[in-house]
């Protein structure tokens, strides 16, 4: 696929004797919603962290819009335009919504260095937008550490939304939400990557959220890729009924 | 040197690798289990020494006399370490971590004075143990049989601890709370009772460590800093928490001391190398080294995340114009109204506002907290006073340059500091400190030595007290406005940011490192700056500027007033400083009255002073409300 945005080849990483990701080989590209499933210890975790720079896969390629990324560190990926999400939510407890939002913006800018400024004065307009596409500006003000957790979900994809990424990594999106309330956060996901043309992956465990919002399901067991396509072919491929459902077909 | 020296330099090593091990090993338990990181644990050493030596007089100096007194010593200080608990810690143990900590530096004061109070200013020389009184030969050299003795007590310790944590149902607990100390309480084991025996049994072990060394070291004051400050590095360099590590670090630092004294000087391709001067050095060197290869020491593992949330930081209010300009008008009025000696009062409280307000600035907005900030007060102080006497500079461009020598400092011990968090961190910044003092201490050609510098006097226009005030006032004043200008722009936002989520701020593109390094730069600079002004004012600079009890004071200082506000710190030096001017010319007791101050603070007002009467207005206005 020439017009991928993400492009993953043959990514293997081991520990120990373990061979936690095997062959690993899949691409997403802009404006499409790729859920990666699988059971638990499937290898979604160490998979998604090679992919952000957290892990140094044993082999394999990495590409993001053509340029190899394997080796970067969080940081400088995240300059290249990745945004990311985190399974258990990371933000900055003590400032305020608004104020995280700035964040990753005056750092988006290369403001971040200025010792005399104040901070908080520049971006206040691009953040309350931003708040606004994720529905959280009327909470701008509060501080973080005191949101419920759906709602500091929001913040962290207003946050990932900063840098007008052109590849979203979400890991487990939804975890730890009310079922209602993650629909409704990936709809709103999908609507902004389509309206943005952003490329989106994304771990997730529940099951409807993956199927009414997914344009493709990728499946990984074990380690291994064992099925890919539309939600409509996963959902009638034997062998992921038989990783999900036992081996009753 | 010969294989017989060898030898023999390896037992004196193993020696004294056993008292350090004993006390290490308790503090590694203590904290293990309530994440407490006891500085009076150097205390309770210092005390099970004196127990030892007042026990032996009372009982005899016969066999029997000599091990019942080092055990009831040893026994007492497990009752003190109880104490301790029951009363003080018990209390806080829900509080942050760093009242904690400033609980055991005021009980560090108290005993000391205790100890004052108890057995004079002299030090004490015991008696050496009867019976084991005489040298035994190996391979044609002395060894003190009581030696001999201490090595064999090190590894029966050892066993005896490990004995206790791995067959014992107190010792599965310990070890279950050691990992995950929620987990324990969830269980519903009685926390308080396990707190409570595990500081007895680790006071014990301090008190025993102390008393086993009667025959070896006088009892004397100074001990409780010295002995934590060599705890803290065995315990940091065998991992925390982690009783086996203890052992090998003390073995290892033990016999390098060793080595050192027993290599003295020699010469290398012409250059004169004092080996028994790298002695106050090798450990903290040795440390350095292992926390930048092993962070978490060299049988430790990374600690455990705790999951009761701490509450976010309240963010920092801003003080409005006109309270600034109130206090400015308030300081700039009283030197012209009262005495001359309320002039140097004042000086002194603006030097000790400006490095407080340095140390607040990395430990509270960047969330690195130094046990070690006197490094850069006092390398500021000494590099003012020896531009001035040894360059020949002018008094102004000492003055100036002072703050960039400290900087430069910082540059170096800080690249190391900010690849450390937590409390390991802190331990290191204790190592460079003491490494800095070490070095002062010892290059007496240049720095004075233990005398310090003389004669370092400002210019004949800043001579006058009060003219000198203002200089002080404007220059730390000056400092002070800085560091809280730049708490609140982008700069100082990414500090509280990488406190609050190193994840976070990685994953939105900030290296993060760069950014609390150059905060470690800034804060060492102005503490310098602080320094400068001090060693000015007092027309002398002695060694005890980058001593720990220096690097305590401003710990004190700035949670006295509390982290969470601005001006806390400020409040906090210009309280502390104040008290222990008015306390000593009263009495000989002032750190045990400021050691009792703290204790209450601490128990009543949790958020520190400042963060303490801004809750009461609230409940108050509330109240009326």
């Amino acid at each position: 696929m020439s017009n991928a945005v993400l492009l993953v080849e043959g990514l293997h990483k081991a520990f120990g004797g373990v061979q936690a990701v095997a062959d690993v080989s899949f691409a997403v590209s802009a404006g499409e919603m790729l859920a990666l499933i699988g059971p638990n210890g499937a290898g979604k975790s160490t998979c998604f962290n090679m992919l952000n720079g957290q892990l140094k896969p044993d082999a394999g390629v990495v590409r993001f819009e053509g340029r190899d990324i394997v080796g970067l560190r969080p940081r400088a990926i995240w300059r290249l335009g990745v945004g990311r999400t985190f399974q258990i939510t990371a933000t900055f407890a003590s400032l305020s919504v608004r104020e995280n939002v700035q964040m990753a913006l005056y750092s988006h800018a290369g403001r971040l260095r200025s010792l005399l400024t104040r901070f908080g004065t520049a971006f206040r307009t691009d953040a309350d937008a931003l708040l606004n596409q994720v529905g959280m500006l009327d909470q701008a003000d509060r501080t973080c550490g005191v949101l419920a957790y759906g709602d500091l979900k929001r913040v962290e994809l207003a946050i990932a939304l900063a840098n007008q990424p052109r590849l979203l990594l979400m890991d487990e999106p939804t975890a730890g939400m009310a079922p209602k309330e993650r629909v409704a956060l990936m709809e709103l996901t999908a609507s902004l990557a389509r309206a943005r043309n952003i490329a989106v992956l994304f771990t997730e465990h529940d099951m409807d959220v993956v199927f009414s919002q997914a344009d493709r399901i990728i499946v990984l067991d074990r380690g291994e890729l064992i099925a890919g396509g539309t939600p409509e072919e996963v959902r009638n491929n034997p062998d992921v009924r038989a990783v999900y459902l036992g081996s009753v077909h | 040197m010969t294989f017989s020296s060898i030898l023999i330099q390896l037992l004196n090593g193993l020696a004294a690798a056993s008292s350090l091990f004993l006390v290490s090993a308790g503090l590694s338990l203590i904290f293990g289990v309530t994440r407490i990181v006891n500085f009076a644990h150097g205390s309770l050493y210092m005390l099970g020494l004196y127990g030892a030596y007042t026990l032996i007089e009372l009982l005899g100096r016969t066999p029997l006399g000599f091990w019942s007194a080092v055990v009831l010593s040893a026994l007492a200080v497990g009752l003190v370490g109880v104490l301790i608990e029951l009363l003080v810690l018990r209390r806080i143990y829900r509080a942050p971590e760093l009242f904690q900590l400033l609980a055991t530096f005021a009980i560090v004061l108290v005993i000391k004075d205790i100890a004052l109070f108890a057995w004079g200013a002299e030090d004490l020389v015991g008696p050496r143990a009867p019976g084991l009184s005489n040298a035994v030969e190996i391979m044609g050299k002395r060894v003190p049989a009581y030696d001999l003795l201490l090595i064999a007590i090190g590894p029966v310790v050892l066993a005896a601890i490990w004995l206790l944590l791995t067959r014992t149902r107190w010792g599965a607990l310990v070890r279950a709370a050691t990992q995950d100390r929620e987990m324990v309480g969830a269980l519903g084991v009685d926390q308080a009772k396990l707190f409570t025996s595990v500081f007895f049994v680790g006071a014990v072990l301090a008190g025993l460590g102390g008393a086993l060394q009667i025959p070896r070291e006088p009892a004397n004051l100074e001990l409780d800093l010295a002995v934590i400050a060599d705890a803290f590095v065995v315990t940091v360099v065998g991992g925390l928490g982690s009783i086996g590590g203890a052992f090998l670090a003390a073995v290892i630092i033990g016999v390098a001391k060793a080595f050192c004294i027993g290599i003295g000087t020699v010469t290398w391709f012409g250059v004169e190398i004092s080996f028994s001067k790298l002695t106050l050095v090798v450990e903290f060197l040795i440390m350095a080294l292992v926390l930048v290869v092993r962070p978490y020491g060299l049988l430790g593992r990374p600690q455990a995340a705790q999951r009761v949330a701490a509450e976010p930081a309240p963010p920092f209010t801003v003080p409005s114009w006109s309270f600034a300009l109130v206090w400015l008008a308030l300081l700039l009025v009283v030197p012209w109204v009262a005495d001359r000696y309320t002039a140097i009062l004042l000086t002194d409280i603006v030097c000790f506002a400006l490095f407080a307000v340095s140390l607040h600035f990395i430990m509270g907005p960047a969330g690195m907290v130094s046990f070690g900030h006197a490094a850069y007060f006092g390398i500021g102080a000494y590099a003012a006073g020896l531009l001035l006497k040894r360059a020949g500079l002018p008094m102004e461009a000492a003055l100036l340059i002072a703050p960039l020598v400290a900087g430069a400092f910082a540059i170096v011990y800080g690249w190391f500091c900010v690849r450390l968090s937590g409390v390991y961190l802190a331990m290191l910044t204790l190592a460079f400190a003491q490494i800095s003092w070490s070095i002062v201490f010892q290059w007496d050609s240049v720095t004075g030595g233990s005398n310090g510098v003389f004669g370092v006097w400002p210019s004949a226009w800043l001579a006058d007290k009060t003219v000198y005030y203002y200089l002080a006032l404007g220059l730390c004043g000056a400092g002070v406005a800085l560091l809280w200008r730049v708490m609140f722009s982008p700069f100082g936002f990414v500090l509280r940011a990488g406190r609050d989520s190193p994840l976070r701020a990685e994953a939105i593109g900030i290296d993060l490192r760069r950014f609390q390094w150059a905060a470690f730069v800034l804060a060492g600079a102005l503490a310098g700056l602080a320094g400068a002004v001090y060693a000015f004012s007092k027309g002398s600079i002695s060694p005890s500027t980058i001593s720990i009890a220096q690097s305590t004071d401003g710990l004190v200082m700035v949670l006295l007033g509390g982290v969470e506000t601005l001006t806390g710190p400020v409040v906090g030096a210009a309280i502390f400083t104040w008290l222990r001017d008015v306390v000593a010319r009263n009495t000989e007791f002032w750190r045990a009255v400021i050691g009792l101050v703290i204790l209450l603070i601490v128990l009543l007002f949790p958020q520190g002073l400042v963060g303490g009467l801004k809750a009461l207005a609230m409940r108050w206005r509330e109240g009326r409300a």
